[in-house]
């Protein structure tokens, strides 16, 4: 077994319901994309957790690197007035 | 309720149910052993989906029949020759290319029978039926794909599909095999006659064997069908053994 070479790693993103947008819920390993949609299913989904779901390769995801954390985000962290926080919101509007 | 004459109606439940609780048995088997974690998983879930078919049709036979043995009594205290499954879900795992050979075989049957019973003049087979096309479509797609990356894999998978499928084959033919009980229930409509869904598993299976490259096995000697007669393999009897000896053995056991 230990000369098998191993599935690549693919990302799991499900919608939960209709209306919500799909969020990030973990990882898996499958041999290709079809079957890591079916393992997605029975991994993320046993107990009615979606309508939707994406999986994307591992490999294939750009991420920001926590060397450049400063640079990236700290200039946003003391500029208030970018934040909606002066308008009402109605009570209606759920998912904001 | 339907016309049918109770002890064939319970007789007939008894059988599907049985092919559902012992291939699942059998499917967990794989659980902690399979090629990867997510195949476990999913191996899981389908044995859990076949198991909720047999609770469900086991409760009913035993409701049916009107001798006070719930699902618990029929799953865990009948002996082998009181089985009715049918032998090609009992048969051993053995390597994972024959556990796919067997699903595909079993479940593009199981799909094709509970297609029709959605239909059966009886509410309770109807309704077991409807849910079951869901799952059962789910476990004819997932053996599919298997067979189709390991037929049309490499050598060596290809290979072992092959052999696969030659140990099941000659199970197969037990599948269509009907006798006097179910054409009595078909023509009350209420059970399938198994032997008109040759032509629909052949269009299926045959198209997936030729895609992944298999060949049909042909020639070879088919089985008597004894598994609805309660006339099983060698190996049924330890997975009995092994399936009833907690209960057997604590009576009333619970957790």
């Amino acid at each position: 077994m230990s000369k098998r070479r191993d599935w690549p790693l693919w990302e799991v993103f499900i919608r939960s319901r209709r209306g919500l947008s799909h969020q990030h819920v973990g990882s898996l390993h499958a041999p290709d994309a079809a079957m890591a949609l079916r393992n997605a299913r029975d991994v993320y989904t046993r107990r009615s957790e979606g309508v939707s779901i994406w999986v994307v390769p591992a490999a294939a995801i750009v991420a920001s690197s926590p060397d450049e954390k400063d640079a990236f985000f700290d200039p946003a962290a003391d500029k208030a007035y970018r934040h909606p926080t002066f308008y009402d919101v109605p009570a209606e509007v759920q998912h904001l | 309720m339907s016309v049918a004459t109770l002890p064939d109606l319970a007789t007939y439940a008894l059988r599907l149910g049985d092919d559902s609780l012992v291939l699942s048995q059998r499917l967990g088997g794989w659980i902690t052993n399979a090629p990867e974690l997510e195949e476990d998983v999913a191996l899981a879930n389908i044995a859990l989906d076949l198991l909720g078919q047999a609770r469900t049709l086991l409760s009913y036979a035993g409701e049916v029949e009107g001798a006070g043995r719930d699902e618990d009594d029929l799953a865990y205290l009948r002996d082998e020759r009181d089985f009715r499954n049918v032998a090609l879900a009992e048969l051993p795992n053995s390597n994972f290319a024959v556990t796919m050979a067997r699903q595909l075989c079993f479940s593009t049957w199981q799909l094709a029978l509970h297609q029709r019973l959605t239909s059966s003049a009886d509410e309770t087979l109807a309704g077991v039926a409807g849910k079951a096309v869901k799952e059962v479509s789910y476990h004819r797609d997932h053996a599919t794909q298997w067979v189709l990356r390991l037929g049309d894999g490499t050598d060596e998978s290809h290979r072992r599909m092959q052999s696969g499928l030659e140990r099941v084959w000659p199970y197969v033919a037990e599948l269509f095999t009907t006798d006097e009980l179910e054409q009595r229930l078909a023509s009350d409509g209420v059970a399938v006659d198994v032997s008109a869904l040759r032509p629909e598993w052949d269009a299926h299976v045959d198209s997936v064997l030729q895609e992944a490259t298999l060949t049909r096995p042909e020639g070879g000697p088919m089985l008597p069908a004894g598994g609805r007669r309660g006339i099983h393999t060698e190996s049924f009897g330890f997975l009995l053994a092994e399936m009833q000896h907690l209960h057997r053995s604590h009576p009333g056991a619970t957790w």
